[in-house]
C-alpha cells in the first residue's frame, strides 16, 4: 500500500521538476533540491552533491541522472522508471505541441525575424556556457594544448568529434600517469 | 520507416553516451550527427537550441523531442510522435542505464584514478568542442556564406543586421551577467523582429 503511494508520489514530483525548470542540469538542481530533500525528505544534501560528482564523471543528461538516481534509492528499479518518466514527460508533451505548430508560424514572417534574432542570442548563450565550463578547470599547458586543439578540431574537420572525445579520454589518462609517476619519484627522492 | 526510426535511436544513443557535461556539450555531437548526415539544416537546429532553452525540462531531452518530430513532419503526426519517442528513448537510456548500474553496483570505480585522470584530457576537449560551435555560430550569423570545413572563406553575403544584434546582445549578457537563458532568448527574438522588420534597409 505504501509503495503504491510512494511510486504516485515520485512519479508527480519528478513531473513538477520536469515541468518546472527552464534549462535544465545545473539549473534543476535548486528545485530538486527543495522538492526531494526539503519537503519529501528522500534523500539529504549528502545525495545530491553525490548526484553531482556522478554526472560529473559519467556521460549523459544530468536531469536523467539525478531522477534516476533518486527513484532508485526510494523505490529501486521501478522507482528508477518512474521518475525518469516523470521528469521526461513534460518536456515532451510540450515540445511535441510546439513543434505542430511551429512549422507553419515559422512561415510568418515576423516568426521568421525572430528566429534570426534567436541565432544570435544561441551564439552567445553558448559561448557563455563554455565560459562557465572552463572556470571549471585547471588550466596547465596540457589542459590548454588540447582545448585549442580540439576547438581547431571541430572548426575544420569533417570527422566525428566523437573521436576527439576518445583522444582527449586516452591523453588524459597517459598525461595522469606520467604525473602520478613523477609524484612518485620526487616523494621517493625527498624520503631517501 | 523503422530502418530511419532506429537509426535516429541510435544516434540518439550516442549522442547520450558522449554527452559530458549537460546539454550544451551535446551541441557539437547533434551538429555533427544530424546536420552532418543531412537529417536537419544548422538554421533548424539553431532554431530548436532556441526554443529548447526557452520551454520547459532538460535541453537535451527537449532538443531530441524536438529532432524525432522533426523527421517525419510531412507523413503524419502520429510518425513524427514516434520519431520523438526514438529519439528521446535513445537520449535518455545511456544515463538510465549507467546510473542504475551505479546506484546498485556502487560507485566505487568512480574514484579509480583512471577515470579521474581521463577527465583530466575529457573535460579541455568539451570546452574546446563548446566554444568551437559558439564560433561558428558566430561566424555563420554575419558571413554566412563562409564554410571553414571546406576551407571556403566566402565574404560575400555579409549580414550587417546580424552583426548589430550579436554586438548588442553580447554587450546585454556582459552587462547584466545573470540574465536567464530565457529572457536572453527573448530579449533576441525581440531585438530580431525590431532590426529586420523595421530598419529599411
Amino acid at each position: 500500500m505504501k509503495k503504491q503511494h510512494n511510486l504516485l508520489d515520485l512519479f508527480t514530483t519528478f513531473l513538477k521538476i520536469g515541468a518546472l525548470t527552464f534549462g535544465g542540469g545545473y539549473a534543476m538542481m535548486p528545485i530538486m533540491r527543495k522538492e526531494v530533500v526539503e519537503k519529501k525528505q528522500w534523500a539529504d544534501d549528502d545525495d545530491i552533491l553525490k548526484i553531482l560528482v556522478i554526472s560529473e564523471s559519467t556521460p549523459g543528461v544530468l536531469a536523467v541522472n539525478s531522477a534516476t538516481f533518486i527513484g532508485y534509492k526510494i523505490a529501486g528499479f521501478k522507482g528508477s522508471l518512474v521518475a525518469t518518466l516523470g521528469v521526461i514527460i513534460p518536456s515532451f508533451v510540450i515540445i511535441s505541441l510546439i513543434s505542430v505548430f511551429i512549422i507553419q508560424f515559422q512561415q510568418l514572417t515576423w516568426v521568421a525575424y525572430a528566429f534570426k534574432g534567436i541565432q544570435a542570442g544561441v551564439a552567445i548563450l553558448i559561448f557563455k556556457a563554455a565560459l562557465k565550463l572552463s572556470k571549471k578547470i585547471h588550466f596547465d599547458l596540457f589542459a590548454i594544448i588540447i582545448l585549442v586543439c580540439s576547438l581547431l578540431y571541430a572548426l575544420f574537420s569533417e570527422f566525428s568529434v566523437i573521436y576527439a572525445l576518445l583522444v582527449g579520454a586516452i591523453l588524459g589518462i597517459i598525461y595522469g600517469f606520467l604525473i602520478h609517476v613523477k609524484e612518485a619519484k620526487a616523494d621517493a627522492t625527498h624520503t631517501s | 520507416m523503422l530502418l530511419t526510426l532506429l537509426k535516429l535511436f541510435w544516434m540518439f544513443f550516442k549522442i547520450g553516451l558522449f554527452t559530458f557535461g549537460g546539454g550544451y556539450a551535446m551541441i557539437p555531437l547533434i551538429k555533427d550527427e544530424l546536420v552532418g548526415g543531412g537529417y536537419i539544416s544548422a538554421d533548424v537546429l539553431i532554431n530548436f537550441i532556441g526554443i529548447s532553452e526557452s520551454t520547459p525540462g532538460p535541453v537535451a531531452v527537449n532538443m531530441a523531442t524536438f529532432i524525432g518530430m522533426s523527421q517525419f513532419q510531412d507523413v503524419s503526426i502520429g510518425a513524427s510522435l514516434l520519431g520523438a519517442f526514438a529519439t528521446t528513448l535513445g537520449v535518455v537510456l545511456p544515463s538510465f542505464i549507467i546510473i542504475l548500474l551505479i546506484a546498485s553496483l556502487g560507485s566505487k570505480f568512480l574514484q579509480s584514478k583512471v577515470v579521474n585522470h581521463a577527465f583530466l584530457g575529457l573535460k579541455p576537449v568539451v570546452i574546446g568542442l563548446i566554444i568551437s560551435v559558439s564560433i561558428a555560430l558566430i561566424i555563420h550569423a554575419v558571413l554566412p556564406n563562409i564554410d571553414l570545413k571546406q576551407l571556403n572563406l566566402d565574404l560575400s553575403g555579409f549580414n550587417f543586421k546580424g552583426l548589430i544584434i550579436l554586438i548588442i546582445v553580447g554587450a546585454v549578457t556582459m552587462f547584466y551577467k545573470k540574465m536567464s537563458p530565457v529572457k536572453i532568448i527573448l530579449f533576441s527574438a525581440i531585438l530580431g523582429m525590431l532590426i529586420y522588420g523595421l530598419l529599411p534597409w
